[in-house]
């Protein structure tokens, strides 16, 4: 049922094999990631992550601009493979992407993988500050994001379309509008605080802030929220948000495109 | 010597309680800046200069300002005058603490927080009636679903990421504590490693705990009185 619901979204007929072949196919179209050069290196750090998943976009985004090398390990949760027995035990005892493995440390939780990758000196400091001063200001919008815009966004977008994906149930329109006011309500703190004055959300260039917020903001897509309808600003962040991300930034949401029907290059 | 930075806080907010005992214990010197959030004095034009976003905690160091525990946690330890015991600087154990700050969000955090406003905060403002006894056990049914994964997947030893305790612990405790309000308190055979964490964590601050929470303390005592 809910696989051949996707199909159709997708434009295939009612044919998991077909669908498994297309899912396939865009995931081997992702950039390939450098190989190191140094074989007395220690092995690459594992990243175990679902573009489907908006921290592991925000991090696959945030790897690839920052040059990192890593061994994609692509973990299907729309098959499961993160419930079972074994991937609690060996991968990640959270069941849930994105995590990492650095020979034999395990870490989940998206920031606290970036944070501990910077204090390694894999990110760079224009993408993720040094001085302290700098970084709290990012930090402060990535502790902000978690109960505001990541879970209000995430609430919309399970209501609108996962859940009826799911369970085959229309949720009610008062439900909808419940949770699109939620939603917009932090929206506009985005709008109206985070950008006001600013070309991104901490100053005049991007950091990880801005990753992670369109990550969240892209996923409203897949639910037919068009934030550009009502948010001038969020409008034009997002375009200079992938600007500057390209070509990670298309890699990573091909199937937030896909899914929604609506390219970047959609003009209102 | 410059100015001590300024400490915007409420013993109500489980982020400010936890985010106080980290500071005295630690010896962080600041100024004390209670913001009553019963008045709703987060919300006034004079606070809002001081945190765009009107919540408590916040910090003003100087020019700079600040909002979210956290980060606040953070800013404190790069500065230097943060415990370092509280938040560890080796890399590896540092993880450990943020990776338990970031996973508490969308855990223990939400599903306390969401009992608390259901059952106290909105029925005590008169801005929602008492919820029927049904959502009650929904609600309860999901914070001891999370205290279950604190159980399971945490407490492997005295404290959240160790034998010691860390800035985890404070605020992992703070947000189970605010249950208390609603007469909800962690059943000992249901959850035995964490009703003996709660308590370790409260041996190692106080008396700096029992003082943030006399709040909450106080509270429901009240109502356990009313109610006899």
């Amino acid at each position: 049922m809910s696989v051949s619901f996707l199909a159709s979204l997708l434009g295939l007929s009612n044919d998991e094999d077909q669908l498994q072949v297309a899912f396939d196919e865009v995931l081997k179209r992702r950039v390939p990631s450098r190989q190191p050069t140094n074989l007395r290196m220690s092995a690459p750090i594992r990243y175990y992550y679902d573009l489907m998943s908006q921290p592991s976009r925000a991090l696959f985004i945030i790897f690839r601009l920052s040059n990192m090398p890593f061994e994609d390990c692509v973990v299907a949760l729309r098959n499961g493979e993160h419930l079972t027995e074994d991937f609690k035990k060996e991968i990640n005892r959270f069941q849930r992407v994105p995590c990492i493995h650095d020979n034999g440390y395990k870490l989940a939780e998206s920031v606290a993988i970036l944070r501990y990758l910077s204090a390694k000196g894999k990110i760079p400091e224009h993408l993720y500050p040094k001085y302290f001063v700098d970084q709290s200001r990012v930090d402060e919008f990535l502790e902000w994001q978690h109960m505001s815009l990541r879970l209000t966004c995430a609430m919309y977008f399970r209501t609108v379309w996962l859940e009826p994906l799911l369970t085959g149930r229309t949720p009610s329109e008062a439900k909808i509008e419940t949770f699109r006011m939620q939603m917009e309500r932090n929206l506009d703190v985005v709008e109206e605080v985070w950008l006001e004055g600013k070309d991104f959300l901490t100053g005049s260039s991007l950091t990880v802030a801005d990753i992670f917020a369109a990550c969240e903001i892209e996923q409203t897509r897949m639910a037919d929220y068009d934030v550009r309808i009502k948010y001038p600003k969020i409008r034009a962040w997002l375009k200079r948000v992938r600007q500057s991300c390209n070509p990670y930034y298309d890699v990573a949401h091909e199937f937030v495109y896909k899914i929604s029907g609506t390219g970047p290059q959609a003009k209102l | 010597m410059s100015k001590a930075i300024k400490y915007y806080y409420d013993f109500l907010s489980q982020p400010s309680r936890a985010l106080w005992i980290a500071m005295k214990l630690g010896k962080t010197p600041f100024e004390d800046c209670p913001v009553a959030l019963r008045k709703q004095e987060q919300l006034t034009d004079e606070y809002r200069s001081i945190n765009r976003f009107q919540k408590v905690p916040a910090i003003v160091d100087g020019k700079f300002q600040l909002g979210e525990s956290v980060s606040i946690v953070r800013y404190l330890a790069d500065k230097g005058v943060f415990s370092e015991q509280l938040y560890p600087k080796t890399l590896e154990e540092r993880a450990r603490v943020d990776e338990f700050l970031e996973w508490q969000h969308f855990n223990v955090r939400l599903v306390c927080s969401l009992f608390f406003r259901q059952v106290w905060l909105l029925p005590a403002k008169g801005l929602a009636p008492a919820p029927k006894p049904e959502s009650v056990k929904k609600l309860i049914k999901d914070v001891e679903s999370n205290l279950g994964l604190l159980e399971r997947l945490w407490l492997e030893k005295d404290f959240l990421v160790g034998d010691k305790l860390t800035v985890a612990d404070i605020f992992g405790s703070s947000e189970i504590n605010q249950m208390k309000l609603c007469q909800y308190n962690v059943n000992e055979k249901q959850f035995p490693k964490v009703a003996k964490w709660m308590e370790r964590v409260r041996d190692a601050t106080n008396p700096y705990y029992d003082e943030a929470h006399s709040f909450v303390y106080k509270t429901s005592q009240q109502a356990v009185k009313a109610k006899n």
